[in-house]
């Protein structure tokens, strides 16, 4: 189990995770910074949502190590997960309509 | 066990013959992971789509709303949960360390990084607590609160409880792989299996965070 390829990926790792962590404090600053910006609500959310996608990417790739695993597990996991939540979005549309009639 | 031409074909030419029977018996491993790291994956998979559904169902309510509040001061709000939001990231620093440790066969190693991926945990919960009885001092019920649409409670208590409870659990999850490390009763799949947890954790927040608060904060 430790031998010495182990040992190797390991050391090469551990710079890796403060990097990475490095990353995401400085993203999450990003964000903050981000929030005090007098923008129109639609690119406010874009934007935050986007730093927020590809902090959760870095999460999964490097600290949940799924960027060193067979790619038949990705394939299993991630695109049937990204689906159902895609069609979650349907509701919005009915959501909008909620919103104009209650400025009516 | 299936020997020379036939282990070598086994991943990605097809099975055959006692390899084949292998497999058929249960003792293929197709992802190359254990059946514990793969339940834990699968679990991560149907609790994410749980707390999308809550980010979508709030995300639903406050654009269909006219008056949603927006209650966040950068202080103490904001900034406290831009501490937190450190703190959590920074305990899934401590949280890889860990598993690392374990990999590398420092069972003591293993005991430190959780314990204070374990404080990290708690602070979060206490910083969290305390902004929750802030909200409640100032009005805030499930379905009523002092400026806005009476949603608004329910959704973020909602939201940030089923965090909070995810988090109170993993504190206590990795108490147990901890104690049960110093002991030897864990391997280092069991401590990478809680690492998974506790990075899914961490995770969720990345959304409630900008979601819930960066996007309710008060301007000046």
């Amino acid at each position: 189990m430790h031998d010495s390829a182990e040992r190797a990926h390991a050391e090469a790792s551990k710079r890796t995770f403060q990097f990475v962590w490095g990353w995401l404090l400085a993203l999450t600053a990003v964000e903050v910074v981000l929030a005090y910006q007098r923008l129109e609500i639609k690119l406010m959310l874009t934007l935050l949502m986007t730093l927020s996608v590809v902090k959760a990417s870095l999460i999964i790739s490097y600290f949940m190590h799924l960027k060193y695993e067979k790619r038949s597990l990705v394939l299993l996991l991630m695109p049937a997960m990204v689906f159902v939540i895609c069609m979650m979005f349907v509701v919005f549309p009915d959501s909008v309509r909620l919103y104009r009639q209650a400025l009516r | 066990m299936a020997t020379g031409h036939e282990a070598m074909s086994v991943p990605d030419a097809g099975l055959h013959g006692a390899a084949a029977r292998d497999a058929w018996a249960g003792g293929a491993s197709p992802f190359a992971i254990g059946s514990k790291k793969l339940g834990m994956w699968l679990f991560i998979v149907s609790d994410a789509i749980t707390f999308s559904a809550m980010l979508i169902a709030y995300s639903y309510v406050r654009m269909a709303s006219a008056n949603w509040p927006m209650p966040f001061e950068f202080m103490p709000s904001i900034a406290n949960a831009t501490v937190m939001t450190f703190i959590l990231l920074s305990s899934s620093l401590t949280m890889v360390m860990g598993v690392r440790a374990s990999k590398l066969g420092n069972r003591s190693g293993v005991v430190k990084w959780l314990l204070a991926t374990m404080l990290g945990g708690i602070l979060f919960d206490v910083l969290h607590l305390r902004e929750w009885l802030g909200l409640i001092d100032e009005g805030v019920r499930l379905f009523k609160n002092p400026w806005g649409n009476p949603l608004f409670g329910a959704s973020f208590f909602g939201l940030t409880g089923l965090h909070m409870t995810h988090v109170t659990i993993g504190v206590v999850y990795l108490g147990v792989i901890a104690w049960g490390t110093s002991r030897g009763k864990y391997s280092d799949e069991d401590v990478e299996v809680s690492g998974l947890y506790w990075h899914f954790v961490d995770l969720v927040w990345m959304f409630i965070f900008p979601l819930v608060y960066l996007m309710s904060n008060k301007m000046a």
